[in-house]
This record gives C-alpha cells, structure tokens and sequence, in this order.
C-alpha cells in the first residue's frame, strides 16, 4: 500500500463522510424549509416553538420517527420491506459522490459521472416499487405501480434533453461540462442559443422531469394521495418511514446540483469574477426553493394528465430540441 | 386455470370511504365498489352525525330551537336561521320591520361569501392545492370579524328572533363591510388568475363531473349544482322572499354540466351577493329592528307553513306544523346538501375515484345538514 | 399544431402566474398570531360565558330571581335560587350556577332578563383539565369581582 493510496483512501472517507452529513443535513433542513416556505407564502409562519425561529423542529422530527416502533405487516416480504427504504436512500448518496461542487472539490470526478447519476437514480425507483410492493398492502402496490409509470415516462424526455446537451458538450464529465460554461452567465447552457435555441425549454423540460422523478407535487400521486390511504408507503413508521422521507429530499438536492451543473454553470459566477463553492450552493438551494415553490403553488394532476404531459408534451418537445442541436452542432 | 383467471379479471372490491375523511367534508361513509380504479358502485351511508334536531323542535318552544338552527349547516348558518324564523313567523303573522329585513338581507349575503369562499379553498384541497384554502380564510376573517361584531358568533350565529333581529348593526360595521366588499373586489382577479385559469385546476376539473339537468331534477337537486347544469333556478328570483325583490341581481347559471360550471357559478355569486350588499347598504331604512309585542312564549295559531331559503347551499326549507301550543307539532327541515348528494350514487357510475371525488366536492355538502 | 403549441404556452404562463402570486404573498403582512404569546381582544357583543352584573350603589347583583333566563334556557344549565332575607324589599340571589358543559352560548338568557342582569363575559381562554371548572358560581363571581 504505497502513501499515495493510503492518503487516496483517506480522502475518500472523508468525503464520503462529509457527504453523508451534507445529505442529513440538507434533507433535515430541507423538510423545514418545506414547512417554513409555503407557511410564508400562505401568510403564516410556520414551526417558530422549537429553538429560534424553528431551526430544531427538523431535530424533533427525526427524534419522533426514531422512537417509533417498526412494525412489519403480516404477510409482508420481511427481507425487502426492511431493505427498500435502505435502497431508497442511499444512490441519492452515490450520486452526491461524483458531483463536483467546485473547482477542488469533488469526491471522486468520473468521466461519466453524468451516466453514473442517472443509472442511480433509477435504482431509487426500483427500491419504491419493492416497498410498496413488499407491504403486503393492495393499495400499497397499486400505488407502487403508478410510481414505476410515472418514473419510467418521465425518464425518457429528461435522458433525451441531457443526451443534446451531451452532444454539443462533448463529455460526460460534470467537471468538464462546467468549464466549458465559465466566464458569465450568457456563457450558461441554459442561455446557450447557439446550442439549441430551445435551451431555455429544454431546462423546463429538466426542471419538470425533476419534478416528476422525485414525486414532488404537482406529480405527487404516489404519497399524497390523500383520497386512498398514504400510497407506497402506508405500512411504513418510524425511521423506515424517515428514511423514505430523508431520500426524496435527497434527490432534490441531487437533481438540483445535477441541474446546477448542466445547465446554470455549477460554480460559475454571473459576471465572471469570484467563481467558487458559494456559487454552486447559491444555484442549488435556489432550484430546491423553486421546487416547493411549486408544489404549494398548483393542485395536484391527475394520473392519466401526469403521463399525457409526458407523453404528448414533453417527449415530442425533448426530440425536436435534440433534432434542433443535431442540426445546429452539423451546420455551427 | 382459464376460469380462475377470468374471475379475477371481472372481480370487483369494496372499498370503504370510511368516516374519517381526509377532505374535510364532515362524516360521511362512501361505499365504493370498484373495478380496478373505476367506480362501479358508489353507496353512501349517512347518519353519523344525527342529533335528532327535527325531533328537539318537538320538545323545545319555538325560542328555545333557535341554537339549534346555527348548527345543522354551520358553514352557512344564518340562512337556516332564516327559514326557521321566516316559517314560524307567517304561521303567528307577525310582521318584521324593513330594516331588520334589510339587515337580515345583508348578514345572509355575507354568510353566503364566507361559505362560498369555504367551499373554494375546500374544494382545492382536495385537489392537492393546499395555498389557496389560507387565501379564502384570510378573506372569510374578514366577514366573521364583521358578523361577530354584530352578532357575537362567528360560526354558529343564532342571530335572527321572531319578528326581527336580536341587535342592531352599527356605523362600524357599515363601514366595515363596504370596505371587505371593496378589498374582496379587488382580490377576485387574483383567484382569477390563481385558479381558474390554472392549466392543471383545469384539467382536474374541466369536463369532468357531468350532472345533467334531467339528474338534478330527478333527485331534487338545487343551488349551485342545478344552476351549473343550466337551469336557472333560485329561491330568491322563483319565490322571493324578505326583500329580495327590491334588489337588482343575476342569477349566474352555466350550462357546461361539469365541475368547472359549478366552481363558476359559486364564484359569480360571490360577485351578485357583493351587489346585493351594497344594494342594501345604500338603500338602508332607519327604524326598529325587531317587531312589536311579540309574545315572551310564542303560540302560533293552528297551521301549517312551509318556508324556503336559498341558501348557499340550495333551498333549504322548513316546515312548521303547529296545534296552537307553544312547542311546534312537527318541525321538517328540507336540507338541500341531502338531495345534492343523493344525486351522486348514480353520476359516479364508471368515473376514477379522483375524478369522483372532485365530483362530490363540487357538491359542496355539509354533512350535519345532511344528517341533522 | 399551432392550437397544440398555443396552449402549451398558454398553459406554461398560467402556471408561472401562479407562481408568482404565490411568492408576492410571502411578502406581505403576517395574518396569523403568536397564540398562546399574543392573543385578541374580543369585541364588545362577543357571546362568552354569562356573568352576572353588579349593582354599583350595593355591590349586589342586580338579579330578582325572577327566573326567566332558567325559564329560557334551552339547554338547562342555568340554576338559580334565592330568598327573601328579613326586612327585605324583594329576593335575593342565594346561588346561581351555570353549567357551562351544556351551554350553546345562544344568548336568549341575556335577551330574557328585563332587569339588566345577565352580560356576556369576554373569556375565551377556556380549557381546563377538571369538569367542575366548568360548574360556573356566577354568584361568587360576580361578589369576587373588584
């Protein structure tokens, strides 16, 4: 073991580590602010009891699901049921690894980073269909079906909208693909005109994929189905619940760095000057807030209106986007 | 191996929209016989929240039953009080001064916005829009400020006596209405663009729901539910009552069917009841709000008197059957949100289950007044 | 095609409307209080509990126990007593409780009494943990009353 590796391995533990407290801390947070955010903007407060301002509600929360009983259903498939909140939230860990907050710092930089989070993020799926499936529960499963439709649909405009953006970059390495925006913000894929002049719809087209794959309203149908009992997650207390809970916040943040990244320049400044760390987490925190930001500004769609905007809206707009930059990469 | 398979194609389950209801429309117990999502067999089961209130005007004095009348439709309360009052006060003939009719008038309007403005933002949660409800009730505090200014309730209003009103409504509240009905003016564009023009409110709604005009009449439905399906039917233009005539109004009717026209024409009326109040704030007579000599301990003369309302609801009605004593005979409450939702086993035959239950939210019903 | 694209882009805009009332709103004034920290004054003709009104020459309760808001009482949770003390012109109140865990608050006691005797009090602040809290002495009430 020469010190290279050595040092190599330590680095990469400490990340890892860094990471997982980043996740936590973000997911703890970020379920305040979920709470904090459409209060204000329902002409309320929010959680102000526990410390200033709330700021230990998320501590109380965790506490609570934490001293409460696992129970496993009877007939339920213990084996899965225990594992799939696990599976749940660990890829959105996974991907957090080769995202490169700035300059210096990244876990591990792979040259298909961009591949590695998008074949994670399907996993996720996979898990929340074991979980409802595994629940022994027939509204758990109806429920945990739908989940796989509505991710399976909108995983096909948002992989085609990142394979344009792949061609004119070149490279599925996060890294490289953030060089390639720095020096202001009209350098930014997302104003990226000479790309694709649909670049712009092409981030909506992102952002609502996003949307959909983390089961965010208005494409909640899966957990806030308030009309059948609780959805894929019924059978679930406690910290199995916790960690479903901790997972969807987690790929938030991880579709938004990855939005971040692709699109608005990663750790790029706006003017050119001062690019670094307090960049990135400016973009990011600013796509997480626009992601409850729509969920408490519009009602929930229906299932067969979810999967239409897929499938007659977006998938169309997402070819002709490619088709667009195909042509454009040819004749530019 | 092929039967079995068949069988389980063509099962049916029963599912159990049980009492406890997470749309907040009181307890009412669906039975849903489904076919995979679509509803085959909607059988509702009421009751849960009975009290008898038709059994206590038997063993209560005419006076006595007027809490009672705040809380069988407590969205929409005064408007019961009105029926009741109304009844009992053409079988003893008693005769209301014009500005406790005016006064009436005005807190009535008031009541049918706040529980339209209930009715919306219910109505969006249950769709999955949870911001417009704070919205409504920030609008709604308004109107209950005013009203507990005048009445000292905010819910249950036991308002109206027989032969006029228990308080007078001072230069406060006068102010103090036209002053909501200017912010709410100004507030209606913002749900406007907020809802009904929302792309995805839309697709939930549009469309969707479809009650024809033959179903309502078939089952006795009135109110907004037969004037989205274009009829143009209401208590206060067929059969006016109190001073309704002196006032210049629409009646707003849609005649799309669907849950968009019911939504629609809730929100019109907001605007006619709007004009309804300023009508009557202008034109307010000075006077004495409560008749005179009327007895401590009323004793209608022996009769039988129906009296209808057109409240926020549909027309609620009361009919008072006296045998000369001081407790009514018989006391029967035509509650509207009853027929409204006995029209629902038959129009969610085949629809989703979402789909059905923006239906029956369109319905606007209030479960105590189904159950009384 | 042109229809299918108008109303995309119709639809988009209504959608980022939405948005932006919802976030004009977070500026705006609060509408809700600090309950239990801050709390609101009720108005003037707020139908609390009854309290009995005192006479302020005797500081005695104005009431005759002339019975009429027992009489008027739907619920039943009035329940008063009194006798005519030695040398006095009329009765006096002996007891009077109110049950408040049957009270509708519907007002026609107060409305009954033509002596002035009966007013609403303004409390809302009501829970407690013990019933009999709610087995209201009006009369030792309205004697403690500075």
């Amino acid at each position: 073991m020469s010190r290279d590796m050595i040092m190599d391995i330590v680095r990469l533990v400490l990340y890892v580590a860094c990471l997982v407290g980043f996740a936590a801390f973000n997911a703890a947070y970020l379920s305040l602010l979920e709470r904090k955010l459409p209060s204000w903007m329902q002409l309320r407060r929010g959680p102000t009891e526990v410390g200033p301002w709330g700021l230990l509600q998320p501590v109380a929360d965790g506490l609570k699901l934490l001293s409460k009983q696992i129970l496993i259903p009877q007939g339920a498939d213990v084996l899965l049921f225990r594992l799939a909140p696990v599976m749940v939230a660990v890829p959105g860990i996974l991907c957090l690894v080769t995202i490169p907050f700035s300059e210096t710092i990244a876990a591990r930089n792979f040259n298909l980073g961009l591949l590695m989070i998008f074949s994670f993020g399907a996993i996720n799926v996979f898990a929340v269909m074991l979980g409802g499936w595994a629940s022994n529960n027939k509204y758990s499963s109806i429920a945990a079906a739908r989940v796989v439709a509505q991710n399976i649909a909108y995983e096909i405009p948002l992989l085609l909208v990142v394979i344009s953006l792949v061609m004119s970059m070149h490279t599925f390495n996060l890294h490289t693909i953030v060089d390639q925006q720095a020096g202001g913000f009209w350098h930014w894929n997302i104003l990226a005109l000479k790309v694709s002049p649909m670049m712009p719809i092409a981030f909506l087209i992102y952002f609502t994929c996003m949307l959909a794959e983390t089961n965010r309203a208005p494409f909640d149908m899966v957990e806030a189905e308030s009309e059948l009992v609780a959805g894929a997650f019924t059978e679930y207390s406690g910290m199995g619940f916790g960690l479903f809970f901790i997972a969807e916040y987690v790929n938030i943040i991880v579709g938004s760095c990855v939005g971040t990244i692709l699109f608005l320049g990663g750790w790029d400044s706006p003017f050119g000057f001062l690019p670094g760390l307090h960049w990135f987490l400016l973009k990011m925190y600013a796509l997480s807030f626009a992601v409850i930001w729509v969920r408490w500004s519009f009602p929930r769609t229906q299932f067969y209106g979810l999967l239409n905007l897929s499938w007659k809206i977006l998938i169309p707009l997402a070819l002709v986007n490619l088709v667009l930059t195909a042509i454009m990469l040819k004749l530019f | 191996m092929s039967i079995d398979a068949q069988s389980v194609l063509n099962e049916t389950f029963v599912l159990n929209l049980g009492p406890q209801h997470p749309a907040t429309h009181g307890v009412l117990r669906i039975k849903l016989t489904m076919d995979g999502e679509y509803i085959m067999d909607a059988d509702p089961v009421i009751g849960y929240g009975h009290r008898m209130h038709e059994k206590m005007g038997e063993n209560r004095t005419y006076a006595k039953f007027l809490p009672n009348t705040g809380r069988m439709d407590y969205v929409a309360a005064l408007f019961n009080g009105h029926g009741y009052v109304g009844a009992v006060e053409r079988l003893a003939g008693l005769v209301v001064p014009e500005r406790a009719e005016y006064i009436r008038v005005i807190t009535s309007e008031l009541n049918r916005i706040s529980s339209h403005l209930l009715w919306v933002g219910a109505f969006l949660v249950d769709l999955g829009g949870f911001t417009p409800l704070l919205y409504c009730f920030d609008d709604r505090e308004q109107i209950l400020d005013l009203l507990e200014s005048v009445t000292g309730a905010r819910l249950t209003f036991c308002y109206y006596r027989f032969g006029g009103v228990s308080n007078d409504i001072d230069d406060d509240f006068v102010a103090g209405t036209r002053k909501f009905i200017a912010s709410l003016r100004s507030r209606m564009p913002m749900y406007d663009a907020f809802v009904t023009k929302n792309i995805i409110f839309r697709k939930r709604v549009e469309g969707l729901g479809a009650i024809s005009a033959e179903t309502c009449r078939k089952y006795g439905a009135t109110g907004p539910v037969i004037r989205g399906s274009g009829v143009a039917y209401d208590v206060r233009k067929a059969e006016p009552y109190s001073v309704y005539s002196k006032f210049n109004f629409d009646v707003p009717v849609y005649t799309q069917c669907d849950c968009m026209a019911r939504y629609l024409v809730r929100i019109a009326e907001m605007g006619e009841s709007m004009r309804i109040i300023e009508q009557a704030l202008d034109t307010l007579p000075a006077g004495p709000v409560m008749a005179e000599k009327v007895p401590r301990t009323l004793k209608p003369a022996k009769g039988d008197c129906y009296f209808n309302v057109e409240s926020a609801r549909g027309s609620f009605g009361v009919r008072v059957v006296s045998d000369g004593s001081e407790n009514a005979y018989r006391l029967k409450l035509r509650s509207p949100c009853f027929s409204n939702m006995s029209l629902f086993r038959e129009c969610s035959r085949g629809m989703l289950l979402p789909d059905a239950l923006a239906l029956l939210g369109s319905l606007d019903l209030v479960i105590p007044d189904i159950d009384r | 095609m042109i229809t299918y694209i108008k109303e995309i882009v119709c639809g988009v805009y209504t959608l980022f409307v939405g948005m932006w009332i919802t976030f004009i709103h977070m500026f705006r004034r609060r509408v809700t209080l600090n309950y239990p920290r801050q709390s609101l004054k009720m108005t003037p003709r707020y139908r609390g509990h009854i309290d009995l009104k005192r006479d302020e020459a005797t500081g005695q309760p104005k009431c005759i126990v002339c019975m009429a808001c027992q009489r008027a009482c739907p619920s039943g949770c009035i329940k008063l007593d009194g006798a005519k003390a030695e040398g006095a012109p009329r009765k006096a109140l002996t007891s009077y409780t109110l049950d408040f865990t049957t009270c509708s608050l519907c007002g026609l006691c107060v409305e009954s009494c033509n002596f002035d005797a009966l007013k609403f009090s303004k409390e809302y602040n009501l829970a407690s943990m013990n019933k009999d809290d709610y087995r209201m002495d009006l009369l030792k009430r309205v004697l403690e009353k500075k």
